[in-house]
């Protein structure tokens, strides 16, 4: 059995790492708390992108834009989202698992497929298997703005108008609610679910100034870019609600192992001292 | 008097929403003056100053990446960015400004050519606002 000292020396560090654990529940709730608030103001943006994009498609069923378009498929473009720290549960490990299973399904060879990564985790997790890695984002701050990511976004569309990647599918954590994270796949390019939860009466017919085509050229992009927006918003509130959940997880592991070892430790004191009383008796025993 | 709803949406959220009597802004193939009653009408926008006229007042707001969904009563902007004067970081502007400068002199191939350019378009669009 373990020493009074053993044990005691173990609820000692156990409590320490209480400590931490619990703060870091803490730091991840109030950035989830804006994170979630982050990708409600994304919401209004979305939806007038959405709304004026489907009125425009559904105007006109002679738009031939490249991006609508399906094309033969010879090469695709995975976009993962992941964390660039750990300690956020299964959040990571999804995603992978998810993009992993995929790949090993749809494709033989490596030419067949690239991964763009955003996230240390995701971008480790390609290297040291050797997929081919075209982009990487390292290092986004936990609130990202557009900013931090337009250039990504820009590249990655930039890549499938230039028939780089024939479509694009997006691996992301979407935010259920607190204490629940759904990985998701989404095929962001084409673009052919444009008309989905728009109710045709909401749609209205639009002047185009200069023309339909130039307006979808400049719009299409946009759109696209903004859909990987709200996937990493959505992500990140993900990542800081799994993070919390992880923390909470072993904050109330730590609490149990305490109790357990407080039992122990208050059990092997009990012995000790009996014992001690017991020695105390024989030996004044023994003098008589 | 008749007044438009105008509101500019960005990715970060909500820029403002207020109603004023005319919208001006210049899209991609000329100026665009909007006035209470117009046709509906989507047009891209350059990198340029929108202007909003209520009364004698005119806010001016830096607009980047964006275009304009006109209804009969109501005026959406959407843009990658945009800001108020008060909100524009001079130094940060004229930083991209010099750097935008610098690399439109560097020869370089043509797309970093083009990015030079669209930058140093944004900082001097900044600039000119915020003064």
């Amino acid at each position: 059995m373990a020493s009074l000292r053993d044990i005691k020396h173990r609820i000692d560090s156990t409590k320490s790492m209480k400590k931490i654990t619990g703060a870091m529940e803490m730091v991840s709730a109030s950035k989830l708390t804006r994170a979630e608030q982050n990708a409600r103001s994304f919401v209004p943006y979305s939806e007038k992108m959405q709304e004026v994009v489907a009125s425009i498609a559904a105007n006109n069923t002679s738009v031939d834009h490249p991006m609508l378009q399906s094309r033969e498929v010879k090469k695709t473009g995975y976009l993962i989202i992941t964390s660039d720290r750990g300690l956020a549960g299964a959040y990571n490990s999804n995603v992978l698992r998810n993009l992993h299973q995929t790949i090993e399904k749809r494709h033989r060879s490596k030419d067949d497929y690239l991964v763009i990564a955003v996230g240390r985790v995701g971008y480790e997790f390609c290297r040291s298997r050797n997929l081919p890695v075209a982009k990487s984002i390292l290092g986004l701050a936990d609130q990202p703005n557009f900013a931090d990511i337009s250039e990504l976004a820009k590249e990655t569309v930039q890549m499938y108008s230039d028939e780089e990647i024939d479509e694009l599918t997006i691996f992301y954590n979407h935010f259920v609610s607190r204490i629940s994270q759904e990985v998701t796949t989404k095929k962001l390019l084409p673009l052919t679910d444009l008309q989905t939860g728009l109710g045709s009466a909401s749609l209205s017919q639009y002047e185009y100034e200069p023309g339909e085509e130039e307006i979808l050229n400049v719009l299409l992009p946009q759109y696209a870019e903004s859909l990987i927006y709200g996937a990493l918003l959505d992500g990140k509130a993900s990542e800081h609600a799994a993070r919390m959940n992880a923390m909470r997880n072993a904050t109330d592991n730590a609490t149990d192992i305490i109790d357990d070892l407080s039992l122990t430790y208050n059990r092997a004191r009990q012995a000790a001292i009996t014992q001690e009383i017991t020695e105390i008796v024989g030996g004044a025993a023994a003098l008589e | 008097m008749k007044t438009l709803t105008v509101s500019v949406v960005t990715p970060d959220g909500p820029i403002l929403e207020d109603s004023y009597d005319m919208v001006s802004c210049k899209a991609e193939n000329g100026e665009l003056g909007i006035l209470p009653g117009h046709i509906p009408l989507v047009a891209p926008l350059t990198i340029s100053a929108v202007r909003l006229k209520r009364g004698n007042d005119m806010e001016r707001l830096a607009v980047n990446g964006g275009f304009l969904e006109v209804r009969p009563d109501k005026v959406t902007i959407l843009a990658q960015s945009a800001e108020r004067p008060s909100d524009i970081n001079v130094d940060r502007a004229e930083r991209a400004k010099k750097r935008a400068e610098q690399r439109l002199q560097s020869k370089q191939d043509e797309i970093d050519f083009q990015r030079a350019e669209l930058a140093l378009k944004r900082a001097l669009n900044r600039l000119d606002i915020a003064r």
